[in-house]
């Protein structure tokens, strides 16, 4: 998949891990996500980059987008919700890595 | 069912030499601080929908002069202390005030001149 | 602040009913002290207005374009995609564009709805500002950005949910999407029983804001 001379490295089902960064500044992955492991549901297409535009830069190049969905009872230990339940985020690739060839979630 | 109950655990993944999160990056954070959500509405006033109505036309595509990216990093950088003693709509103006300052479309001088303008005539209006 | 005209009192020298107009010349004024951060956006928009970014009857043509959206623009869509599968599948793909074949200006921000099922429950939220699709069901309630709902929602949505009164099953999975990036969204909800005689507008009738939002699901009776 490709726009604008931009290709996804992600496709859906790709299990992820978003990085465990934490730098100053804005951007658009929340705290509560970092580090953990998620599943690519859908390539949602590429955006100029926020954490550019912020600081009034044009945001390229472009970034891919995916929605990315986390169980509820990995990201809080102590989830009382149903085992079912779940969390999507929109998240950048530039934010993503791919889980490791046997690597435990 | 209820999680009601639920402390904020530390994140397992997170190191620990990590700082938190930022004040305005909410999820899941400062839990036992947190409370039942307030469904009480205000019908917005005139003058939010003014800040709400210079927001889109400053960034739509013919002016382009900010983004709503900027928007928000101007709230964020207001500091913790914005989202406690400002409004929404206070919060918005205060970020769309200092981003057009710093791109130079507003100038400091020109602006604190017409604020008292302003004051003035709503003053003698009253 | 929008108490009806003869409900509260000014503290003007006029009286009651032979004041022949219908308002004061500063209604933002009247209701509130004047706060710094009215007099710097009223600064701010006429410095703006002098410097020729935009006139002041764009900023009205904006003022205006703002309060024409309202939930009753999404509550028409769900309606339809109740009724017509086609373009359901058409608004599951791209609500913005579906909204312009039904004569609804959803602006450009693209918006995606998410599609309540038998199994799945879902909610939105902006845990990072307060993204909400307001160009198609305009301005988000208070409490859409408020710290203790963007707090807890990706955290304990089930309890937030009881709160707005709505209990979901262990078995239907409760999705929370939380609106961080350029897409912004609302729930397509369940249609509720009871209604099958209904005609599209009555059925647009029945569909609330916060069935929109996922907040809360709807009752045949439109009760909450």
């Amino acid at each position: 998949m490709t726009a604008a001379g931009v290709s996804a490295r992600f496709t859906e089902g790709d299990r992820v891990r978003v990085r465990a960064a934490y730098p100053p500044g804005h951007m658009r992955t929340p705290f509560f996500i970092r580090g953990h492991v998620g599943t690519v549901i859908r390539f949602v297409g590429t955006y100029a980059n926020p954490e550019e535009l912020a600081y009034g830069r044009d945001g390229k190049p472009k970034q891919p987008l995916y929605w990315v969905s986390f169980p509820q009872s990995d990201l809080w230990q102590d989830y009382s919700g149903s085992p079912k339940d779940t969390t999507i985020v929109d998240v950048f690739e530039s934010w993503l890595d791919p889980l490791d060839a046997g690597e435990a979630s | 069912m209820t999680d009601s109950d639920n402390k904020a655990s530390p994140l397992p993944s997170a190191p620990l030499s990590s700082p938190g999160p930022r004040h305005h990056d909410m999820g899941g954070q400062g839990m036992k601080d947190a409370g039942p959500v307030d469904q009480v509405e205000h019908d917005y006033a005139p003058w939010e929908k003014r800040v709400d109505a210079i927001m889109r036309l400053v960034s739509d595509r013919k002016r382009k002069l900010m983004t709503v990216d900027e928007l928000r990093r101007g709230i964020e950088d207001l500091g913790p202390g914005a989202y406690e003693d400002y409004s929404y709509y206070e919060r918005w103006i205060s970020s769309i005030t200092n981003v057009l300052i710093e791109k130079g479309v507003l100038k400091i001088d020109e602006l604190g001149r017409r604020m008292e303008d302003v004051r003035a005539r709503w003053e003698q209006a009253k | 602040m929008t108490a009806p005209h003869d409900d509260h009192d000014h503290g003007h020298d006029h009286g009651d009913e032979d004041w022949p107009y219908p308002h004061p010349k500063q209604p933002d004024l009247e209701d509130g002290p004047v706060s710094e951060h009215m007099i710097m956006t009223e600064a701010v928009a006429e410095l703006l207005i002098d410097k020729d970014i935009f006139s002041a009857g764009e900023l009205r043509e904006m003022l205006e374009s703002i309060d024409s959206k309202s939930p009753a623009e999404g509550a028409r869509m769900v309606a339809r995609a109740w009724t017509d599968p086609d373009f359901k599948a058409r608004m599951l793909d791209d609500v913005n564009a579906a909204a312009e074949e039904i004569g609804i200006d959803a602006g450009t921000i693209p918006i995606r709805v998410m599609e309540n099922t038998a199994l799945v429950h879902n909610v939105i939220v902006c845990t990072l500002c307060s993204c909400y699709p307001r160009l198609l069901i305009g301005l988000p309630p208070d409490w859409y950005k408020s710290r203790n709902y963007r707090t807890r929602m990706v955290r304990e949505p089930r309890a937030v949910l009881a709160e707005f009164g709505t209990e979901i099953s262990d078995d239907v999975e409760v999705r929370v999407h939380d609106s961080t990036a350029d897409l912004r969204y609302m729930v397509l909800p369940m249609r509720p029983d009871g209604a099958d005689g209904l005609d599209e507008d009555s059925l647009a009738a029945l569909v609330t804001r916060d069935s929109m939002i996922g907040v809360s699901v709807l009752k045949p009776d439109n009760q909450k």
